[in-house]
């Protein structure tokens, strides 16, 4: 019984293979040896490597997923030990991936199509403490400020910014703009939101950094802070904005979520190489799977199966030789 | 370093027995230190701010050397990155095997094309087979121990990931086993290998991973293979040191024996030296297994997966039930290896050379009934899934509720808890981190260097006052005093809180062992699983990190003090209780003062806990070396990476031999030695 098996299950084997090398035409010059994305611990990225892998898997390429650091993956990248890293953010990612790129080993597979959103940000219930939000001026109001306080940093309000790595000029946009705040920042992104759970549930004041697309924003009810619309010159002209005399007067900038990968990855996979190039994806299709996946609890295999069987025109565009 | 370190059984011990308390010299060198740090400011401002001019360019030196190793070294016929590659191919091997073996099943063919040839072990398998060995090692009881924590495993759907992290812990622990004992038995044979190595091994065992993490990458590449290597770099120098200590401890009748009877070097070190160490050796493998275990989310973050993975990403949706549940499988994994370990220790140092007789079925019953089960579940699980793969239908879940716990103490007691935290943080933390970074650099390193003369001689000042020197000369000055107040802090709390425990554990039986297992899974439960919820009562910052660092480095300060009161002599004791003194002069008059040089290694180990932790509470939002090491691996900067963490290993080494040497004066006016 046990051999019989066997042989079953290696012609089945043999059969599926088959299968997928006829789907596959002959002029296909794609390496057999898999394609290495890289997985990362937040669920919108886990959704948008795994469709990207989906979608390869259909026109016939070998994919394999590598659980790895978002910013620890470059080292693999550069020595092609990894090869496709899906989503890397202009915000938080720029630096690594400008270093990477600069080696010549690492090649920006260009935009995702989503967009990165990131600023202060607020919940709904403080704007009865702090009437003029979502305008940035009534930060400026030291009733306001003293709201989001706490003993360390009263009267002085708290902000709760992003990790230190992640940068953003906080604390040259608090002193530019002239607010009556403290920024303390988190040690890692979990950390951040544990912060605004807590104070959530207590309904408690908390201002922080919350950047989207994610869960956080359709879990919680709040609002972004509007502060005076991010330029270029902003960031590096201090006679810009309000303050004739400091850059960073203004908000933070939107971002592209870039592809990157492996410089090789175009010689070795070239049909792999366009697809990927093709992939785009927009913010509320994002959303609405990651609500989907940390909200409703579903599985994130079912949400990816479930967008391919919805999209399946949009994604076999991506692959047409 | 300097100076070349000592082995601290080999410390020499100045003749002077009034070190240690308060004598003049100490009481004219504090007198100056502060003198100096209040009055010294306008007259030498260099003294207290290390000048930008003086710094080492030491962060810039590193990378380029880095650089060079991986670019360009070259042995000739092959380069330094074609070594490296090798040797991570070599290691890749046998984890290919057992991550085969435990998860995925034997593949032909890579990635998604792969076709299973033969399936992975199936979960009663692997139960029945741990089992055995339990039984097989310590009887009934230690059997149904391991099943449990293997059930739990299987019960709580932690079943892949926990074969994942099992398969690397089974590479790294022999390799790390192996490894430390060849280079044990250099440095035993060859006293200058051992005086070259013990620096090295102190550095190995005091860097925060994190900081040597990159250049790994780069050597190794990225994946489970480069996090075996790391894990052998952490866990292997405890291994070393045992192995050294171990054989020397061998009676020298045994060693007069072999000569006696004519062994070669080899068979002597072989047949006589390691069978003859083998009790001691087995505490060393345990000290492996637990340090893997400790590393299993570290590697996780580079492609290694598992448990550790799964750990980090709840916590990053914030599921803590779902963080805990995963936490804990890694302690269950921890408690049965280690009693498993432990219990095989003890039967290999009792049992004699047992007369075999039988057939090869009848010698070797416990191996053939685990073959037989592997093969039987294996054809058997072709046709019943459940018997392959544990159903879904049945695995157990916390779900929501410690999230609604935490929910729970967050909305009921956040305020009290505030209040307590402000207390603490706004007249014990804050004005200790002000105190702390006013001091003179100068000051500071020439106080330590006299610590270290009147504690050790002239050598310890020398490696003291130098170590001190540089961590100053390379930038790190500022960073290291807010590191120091944090873990010092951290460690008068944790011996606040575990030493009175140790001394209630002592005497009770029962209540140590249930403490036991408190203490195991303070150490192994991934301390990222209670940080979160940490910060959603404390928020994020000192207070936090102080709390994190605490649970982790209360465990040695416990273990030692309960070792150090259970070995005192009973005579002593009857002998006091004879002459009349209370239970509570027993206690500080004989006990506690005998005990005092365990409690001085508990103290050197809490320090060294708490050190190992600063890379953990960077991650909420601390501003000391561990937050510049963390910086510098986000940003994949060897130099400055590197540097920070030898700063840490440097605080780590002054505590260290300070301690000692002072332990080796407590001893020595005690007439222990």
């Amino acid at each position: 019984m046990f051999s019989r098996n066997r042989m079953t299950t290696t012609a089945l084997g043999a059969l599926a293979l088959c299968a997928t090398l006829s789907l596959t035409p002959a002029v296909a010059q794609d390496s057999t040896d898999p394609i290495k994305l890289t997985l990362h611990d937040w669920t919108g990225q886990l959704i948008t490597t795994q469709i990207m892998g989906e979608v390869l898997k259909k026109a016939g390429n070998n994919v394999e997923y590598v659980q790895a650091d978002y910013l620890a993956q470059f080292a693999g990248l550069e020595s092609g030990d990894l090869h496709v890293a899906m989503e890397m953010w202009e915000t938080t990612g720029r630096d690594a991936m400008d270093a990477a790129t600069a080696t010549g080993k690492v090649e920006n597979f260009g935009a995702t199509g989503m967009k990165a959103k990131e600023e202060w940000w607020y919940p709904e219930y403080m704007k009865e403490k702090c009437p003029g939000l979502p305008n940035w001026e009534a930060l400026k109001d030291e009733k306001c400020a003293e709201a989001f306080s706490t003993a360390e940093t009263a009267p002085k309000g708290r902000y709760l910014g992003g990790p230190v790595t992640w940068g953003g000029f906080d604390d040259e946009r608090v002193e530019a703009l002239d607010l009556p705040f403290e920024v303390i920042h988190a040690g890692t992104d979990a950390a951040l939101f544990a912060e605004l759970e807590s104070a959530y549930q207590r309904q408690a004041p908390i201002l922080l950094w919350i950047y989207a697309p994610h869960w956080s924003t359709a879990k919680y009810k709040g609002e972004w802070v509007e502060f005076p619309e991010y330029t270029k010159e902003c960031y590096t002209d201090p006679a810009w904005g309000s303050n004739p005399d400091m850059a960073y007067d203004c908000g933070k900038p939107f971002g592209e979520i870039w592809k990157v990968g492996w410089v090789g990855v175009k010689d070795k996979w070239p049909d792999a190489y366009n697809a990927i190039k093709a992939f785009t994806i927009d913010n509320d299709e994002m959303g609405q799977m990651i609500t989907k996946v940390d909200l409703d609890g579903k599985k994130i295999e079912d949400v990816v199966a479930e967008w391919m069987g919805a999209n399946e025109p949009r994604w076999s565009q991506w692959i047409k030789k | 370093m300097t100076t070349p370190a000592i082995d601290s059984t080999h410390r020499p011990i100045a003749p002077r027995l009034d070190g240690g308390t308060l004598s003049w010299p100490w009481l004219i060198a504090g007198a100056l230190f502060v003198l100096f740090w209040q009055y010294g400011q306008p007259l030498a401002k260099w003294a207290f701010d290390y000048p930008r001019a003086w710094q080492v360019p030491a962060q810039r030196w590193i990378s380029n050397a880095m650089k060079w190793l991986l670019d360009s070294a070259s042995f000739g016929l092959f380069t330094f990155t074609d070594l490296t590659r090798f040797i991570a191919r070599l290691i890749d091997l046998p984890y290919q095997f057992a991550l085969s073996l435990l998860s995925t099943g034997f593949l032909s063919g890579q990635g998604s094309s792969a076709v299973e040839v033969l399936p992975p072990l199936s979960w009663v398998a692997v139960i029945v087979i741990v089992t055995l060995m339990g039984y097989h090692a310590g009887g009934r009881k230690l059997a149904l121990l391991v099943a449990v924590c293997f059930g739990f495993l299987a019960v709580f759907g932690q079943w892949n990931s926990s074969m994942v992290t099992l398969a690397s812990i089974l590479v790294a622990a022999p390799l790390g086993v192996a490894g430390g004992l060849l280079l044990g038995i250099l440095a035993y044979r060859y006293p200058r290998f051992e005086r070259a190595l013990t620096p090295l091994l102190d550095l190995m065992q005091t860097i925060p991973v994190f900081a040597y993490l990159v250049p790994i990458l780069f050597m190794f590449g990225f994946g489970p293979t480069a996090a075996v290597v790391a894990t052998l770099i952490y866990a292997m120098p405890p291994m070393t040191r045992i192995t050294v200590l171990a054989l020397r401890s061998v009676p020298s009748e045994i060693l007069d024996l072999g000569k006696m009877i004519g062994c070669t070097r080899r068979q002597m070190t072989w047949r006589i030296l390691v069978p003859s160490a083998k009790d001691s050796l087995m505490v060393g493998v345990n000290q492996v297994i637990m340090l893997s275990l400790n590393m299993v989310i570290i590697a996780s973050m580079i492609g290694a997966g598992g448990l550790g993975f799964d750990v980090l990403a709840a916590l990053r949706r914030l599921d803590i039930g779902a963080g805990l549940e995963a936490g804990m499988a890694i302690v269950a994994l921890a408690v049965a290896l280690d009693r498993l370990s432990q219990a095989y220790a003890i039967k290999a140092g009792s049992e004699g050379a047992a007369v075999r007789t039988g057939n090869f079925l009848q010698r070797h019953p416990y191996t053939f009934a685990a073959l037989a089960i592997v093969i039987v579940t294996g054809v058997v699980g072709l046709a019943v899934p459940a018997l392959q793969h544990y159903p879904e239908s049945l695995e157990v879940s916390t779900g929501g509720f410690f999230d609604e716990v935490v929910r729970w103490i967050n909305v009921n007691f956040f305020d009290t808890l505030e209040g307590l935290k402000n207390l603490v943080l706004l007249n014990v933390l804050v004005p200790l981190k002000r105190l702390l970074g006013g001091f003179p650099w100068l000051g500071v390193t020439l106080l330590l260097a006299f610590a270290g003369w009147r504690l050790g001689g002239i050598r310890l000042a020398a490696l003291v006052g130098a170590l001190c020197l540089l961590i100053a000369a390379t930038g790190q000055w500022e960073k290291a005093t807010i590191t120091v107040y944090l873990c010092g802090i951290s460690v008068i709390f944790a011996s606040l809180i575990g030493i009175p425990i140790g001394i209630a554990c002592a005497e009770r039986t029962r209540l140590w062992r249930w403490m036991q297992v408190v203490i195991d899974t303070l150490q192994t439960l991934p301390s990222f699983v209670y940080l979160m919820p940490a910060v959603m009562l404390f928020r994020v910052g000192d207070f936090t990190a102080l709390i994190a660092i605490v649970a982790y480095a209360v465990a040695p300060a416990i273990r030692y003090t309960v070792l150090g009161l259970q070995k005192v002599d009973p005579r002593l004791i009857e002998a006091g209780q004879a002459m009349g003194c209370t239970p509570w002069q027993v206690l500080t008059k004989i006990k506690l003062k005998l005990a005092l040089p365990e409690i001085m290694l508990g103290l050197n180990q809490t320090i060294m806990f708490a050190l190992s932790m600063l890379v953990i509470t960077a991650l909420v939002g601390t501003r000391d070396l561990g937050q510049e090491v963390y910086i510098a691996l986000t940003k994949a900067d060897t130099g400055r990476g590197l540097v920070a963490g030898l700063a840490v290993a440097f605080i780590a080494i002054i505590a260290d031999r300070l301690i000692a040497a002072g332990a080796a004066r407590a001893k020595q006016r005690l007439g222990l030695v």
